[in-house]
């Protein structure tokens, strides 16, 4: 039988819940043993060659592109999980929301102390910002949480473990946290 | 209010109240854990939060407000209640712009323990994300109305354990916000970092200021153990 | 200029005897004076009061009629409820922003007229109505806009205008209210006989609350009487803020007597000294006149000292104008906007009978219930039980507006099926009926059969009906909005919860709602009915639970199939990157 395929994927995040899929030590090798990884950062596969069973997506919705690969990952993926404070709520990029986002970018690239001759960028390769920072189930249809910032290996593991077997994700309390 | 010790249930479990005590008060003592936020022990019950409602004698009702009295049939710990309780905090967390990762009060926040503990994964009601003011101009106590759940803790305490009346309320629904007794700011108001209004707000909306992140993560309160566990080891102590 | 603020707040703060509890009213006057309370007078009245600041903000920020930022001279309130806006409000507001170039919530740039909307302001049978600086004019057509603005710019005297006639529209007089009365025949019945008896008769007659709960008068009145306390206090809740009721200003227009009657044989029966009837400031026109009628009560010895002759009867009414809050309905608001504070609700126990105004023992009893109460000190307990059915006794005033050939108030002995009153006002094609207003319920025809009555529809009066051209869940939707601008915000379940139910049912009225959004709005409809802390709380969900139960068909129509639908639209989140940047989105690149 074909081993699960497992995609990962990161939007407008720090990369820490990637960091913390790979904090799951040794175990990483049960994981490679149990699952094959399709687009994912950490092999560098850049599309989707087929659906997968799961993805993991870390990271809020702040741009176009953002809004695109969010939509590939639904479209390929059996089960989606929102991975993470950002993907779950919009995280600390989305403390901008309250702020309107003309003046974020008038601070940020003409009026910031540090700013010499600024402009606000309008370079077409670079995606184009939304109005707010926007959490992944605002989206797209979204089948499991796992807030924390990052989640800890652990989490991961008991998801994806719990996932794969089929049994309900039922995390102990020491596990689910915000921060 | 009874006047002398009275005698109810609560979930089945009989309980006796001291003369005087409200539900939750005699729930309390016996062990039993009502979940609530804006209510503290040392101040009079406010009944904002609502999550403290439990149903008495199939009736809805405060149980930080409501009086103990005999014969009382009290639901609590349901599964109705909570599934309301959850949607409350939900509403706190979408209502107000609450970013725990970098919050100084994460893992001693109550409103995020209670989170934790009537099992939130995630807010999925729509997000308010409105403007709410910060007010560092104090020396030692800011205020991060961000992180406001409108408790009115601080007010309680400024007013009757402080005698002062440093907060309130102002406006109404939801332009409700907490206000300050001065016509600008928090720095001109008399308020002491030692006052009771700098200590009991149960978010980290109002913070005493160079205190922040002091306990490391795995020593917080509500790292390893839901809020209430205090009230229900008593229980399980007796 | 400073200065003569701080004397003109000292001299109205004197006034009103530097009497903290009389804040509502001395925010009022100087707010008529100064045309809006700024931080620094909201500072002069807290040193005056020798209060905080905090608590005078606290009030002020409270109420939709006083401002804390300076507005136009004249203010044009123009009234958005559901019964307006299906009889053009929106065309109306319309020609008031190009008449005036500004939008509502502006002020116009000479600082002369500023525009608001305010929620019912008790004139759905004459549609459109706005208040103008507090004078009401109703039945606007677009074509009177430019002399209404006319008449504001020349001095403000819209008082002579056609459309400022308010029309009384008692469409269906009773035997109850609306009979001829013999002023005072019921207080003298009443010192004639001792308060137990006055109770009994009460129990006899049946009388329960008209403000739709029902609760029997006799009980109320003989848990106050018997309550412990320095004073006692009667409340007559005239603070009719459920859109589509306007039954108190026809009673107050017409019969004045006969509620401070019943107010009067109240303080007899719990022992007051003294009254209040709060009257909602929408109807702050008919403040003279009722003064007049308190003014004769006391020439004919019927309020004032050893009333009716009667040795150490001394009792007297004085009338509270509130500033603009639907809360304030509701009996335990209502006694904190008395006693000067914002109108949050308490929570009970303790009820008001046993600590109310000033914590003391109160009833606070509907207008129309004092009417009855009077009424049946005259003709008699029999008499009013012989009218209705056996668990609701009397008739009832309904407030019937909506889509229908004549609006207005009729008596209607209770037990009349919703049917009998359609035929009756001309409306027998209706397609819904809201009784008892938004906080009631929605009914369909099949409905058409229930009955007005506490046993089975009971009802503060509002009577809504929808034709078969109308929308009827987008005016449900209106109901919400009503709700969320209503709201106090004390409580978590109805301050948040409410604004969700208007964000949630707007999607599933766009037709962007799955079955998902149904599910997520009926919980939120229950967590915001079972857990709020008051009344408002408790009802504000019930324009969705009743269409939910009564027009299953209508949701129907309008939800998805799809598994699900983002509440999320790119093409409104990046519109203003866009305009930043100059550029477009190009996101079909990204497709694979």
């Amino acid at each position: 039988m074909a081993k699960p395929l497992v995609a990962t994927g990161h939007f407008t995040g720090c990369f820490g819940c990637h960091m913390s899929i790979l904090d799951i030590d040794e175990r990483i090798l049960d994981l490679v043993e149990l699952v094959e990884f399709d687009k994912s950062p950490i092999n560098d596969i850049k599309r989707f060659s087929r659906p997968v069973d799961i993805g993991l997506v870390e990271g809020g919705v702040s741009n176009d592109e953002n809004v695109e690969f969010l939509r590939m990952f639904r479209e390929n993926c059996k089960i989606l999980i929102a991975l993470g404070a950002c993907a779950v709520t919009g995280g600390v990029p989305s403390i901008r929301n309250t702020v309107p986002l003309r003046e974020c970018l008038q601070e940020a690239f003409i009026d910031g102390p540090t700013v010499v001759d600024g402009k606000i960028p309008d370079d077409p390769d670079i995606p184009i910002l939304l109005d707010k920072v926007y959490p992944c189930h605002e989206v797209v249809k979204i089948d499991y949480f796992l807030p924390g910032c990052p989640p800890s290996a652990d989490v991961i593991w008991a998801a994806l473990t719990a996932l794969l077997s089929g049994k309900p994700l039922d995390l102990p309390y020491e596990m689910v946290k915000y921060d | 209010m009874s006047d002398k010790p009275v005698t109810f249930t609560i979930d089945g479990v009989e309980i006796t109240a001291k003369a005087g005590q409200t539900i939750l008060q005699a729930a309390d003592d016996a062990g039993i854990y009502i979940p609530r936020l804006c209510y503290h022990p040392s101040l009079p019950p406010g009944g904002h939060c609502r999550l403290c409602t439990v149903k008495i004698n199939g009736r809805p009702a405060s149980s930080c407000t409501f009086p103990a009295d005999e014969g009382l049939v009290v639901e609590n710990d349901t599964e109705e209640l909570n599934d309301h309780r959850r949607r409350i905090v939900e509403m706190l967390f979408v209502e107000g712009n609450h970013y725990c990762p970098t919050c100084e009060h994460s893992g001693n926040c109550e409103l995020q323990a209670m989170a934790y503990r009537l099992g939130l994964l995630a807010p999925t009601l729509p997000y308010f994300r409105c403007e709410r003011e910060l007010d560092a101009s104090h020396k030692d106590v800011y205020v991060d109305r961000d992180r406001c759940i409108l408790c009115g803790r601080c007010a309680r305490a400024s007013r009757e354990v402080d005698h002062k009346v440093v907060f309130g309320f102002e406006g109404r629904g939801v332009h409700k916000r907490i206000s300050v007794d001065a016509p600008h700011n928090l720095g001109e108001t008399n308020l002491a970092a030692a006052d009771k209004a700098a200590e009991v707000c149960p978010t980290g909306c109002i913070m005493l200021k160079r205190k922040g992140f002091a306990i490391p993560v795995g020593q917080r309160k509500y790292d390893h153990e839901p809020i209430g566990s205090e009230i229900e080891r008593s229980r399980s102590a007796k | 200029m400073a200065e003569a603020h701080s004397t003109l707040v000292k001299e109205v703060v004197e006034q009103f005897g530097a009497d903290r509890s009389r804040l509502m009213d001395i925010a009022r006057a100087l707010h008529g004076k100064l045309g809006h309370l700024s931080e620094d007078i909201i500072g002069e009245i807290a040193d005056a009061l020798g209060i905080h600041r905090v608590e005078v903000r606290d009030m002020v920020s409270f109420y939709a009629f006083l401002s804390r930022s300076p507005k136009g001279k004249t203010t044009i309130r123009l009234c958005n409820a559901v019964v307006e806006r299906m009889n053009g409000a929106d065309e109306i507001a319309q020609a008031f922003e190009e008449a005036l170039g500004i939008r509502f919530g502006e002020t116009t740039p000479d600082g002369a007229i500023s525009l608001e909307y305010t929620p019912c302001m008790g004139m759905s049978d004459q549609p459109p109505s706005a208040l103008v600086n507090g004078v009401p004019i109703t039945g606007i057509r677009k074509a009177d806009v430019p002399a209404i603005i006319d008449a504001i710019k020349k001095g403000g005297a819209v008082q002579s205008l056609p459309v400022a006639e308010i029309e009384l529209n008692l469409r269906q007089s009773g035997p109850v209210i609306f009979a001829p009365m013999d002023r005072g025949a019921a207080v003298r019945r009443a010192v004639d006989m001792t308060p137990d008896e006055i109770i009994a008769t009460m129990n006899t007659a049946r009388l329960r609350g008209r403000g739709g709960a029902g609760f029997p008068l006799a009980m109320k009145w003989d848990f106050c009487r018997k309550a412990e306390g320095d004073a006692h206090y009667i409340i007559c809740n005239a603070d009719e803020g459920e859109p589509g009721t306007f039954k108190d200003r026809v009673i107050l227009t017409e019969q004045p007597d006969l509620v401070f009657e019943g107010m009067t044989v109240a303080a007899f029966v719990i022992g007051a000294r003294e009254g209040f009837l709060y009257l909602r400031a929408e109807y702050e026109y008919l403040l003279p006149h009722l003064e007049q009628v308190l003014a004769r009560r006391r020439r004919l010895g019927l309020l004032g000292e050893n009333i009716c002759g009667r040795e150490g009867f001394n009792f007297d009414i004085r009338i509270q104008l509130g500033a603009g809050a639907y809360i304030c309905g509701e009996e335990s608001a209502l006694i904190e906007s008395l006693e000067g504070k914002r109108g949050a609700p308490r929570d009970r126990p303790p009820f008001p009978v046993q600590k109310g105004y000033r914590n003391q023992p109160s009833s606070v009893n509907n207008v129309e219930t004092l009417c009855c109460a009077a009424r049946i000190m005259e003709k008699g307990a029999e008499w009013f039980s012989s009218i209705g059915t056996r668990d609701s006794t009397g008739a009832k005033l309904l407030s019937v507006s909506g889509d229908c050939e004549r609006p207005g108030v009729y008596e209607v002995p209770y037990g009349a099926t919703v049917a009998t009153v359609l035929n009756m006002v001309g409306a027998e094609d209706a397609a819904a009926v809201q009784v008892g207003g938004p906080s009631g319920q929605c009914l369909a025809p099949r409905n058409f059969g229930r009955s007005i009555s506490f046993e089975d529809i009971p009802t503060g009066g509002s009577f809504i009906v929808f034709g078969p051209q109308r929308n009827i869940l987008e005016s449900m939707h209106q109901f919400i909005e009503f709700f969320v601008e209503e709201s106090c915000g004390w409580c978590v379940p109805c301050r948040v919860g409410a604004k969700h139910l208007d964000i949630i049912f707007r999607k599933i009225l766009d037709g962007k709602g799955t079955r998902a959004d149904y599910q997520q709005l009926e919980q939120v409809c229950m967590t915001v009915k079972t857990m709020s802390r008051c009344g408002l709380g408790q009802t504000a969900a019930n324009p969705i639970l009743t269409t939910m139960r009564n027009f299953p068909e209508l949701y129907d129509a309008l939800l998805q199939s799809d598994d699900f639908i983002p509440s999320f639209d790119l093409d409104k989140a990046i519109k203003e990157g866009c305009e930043i940047t100059g550029r477009t989105p190009a996101l079909e690149e990204h497709h694979v």
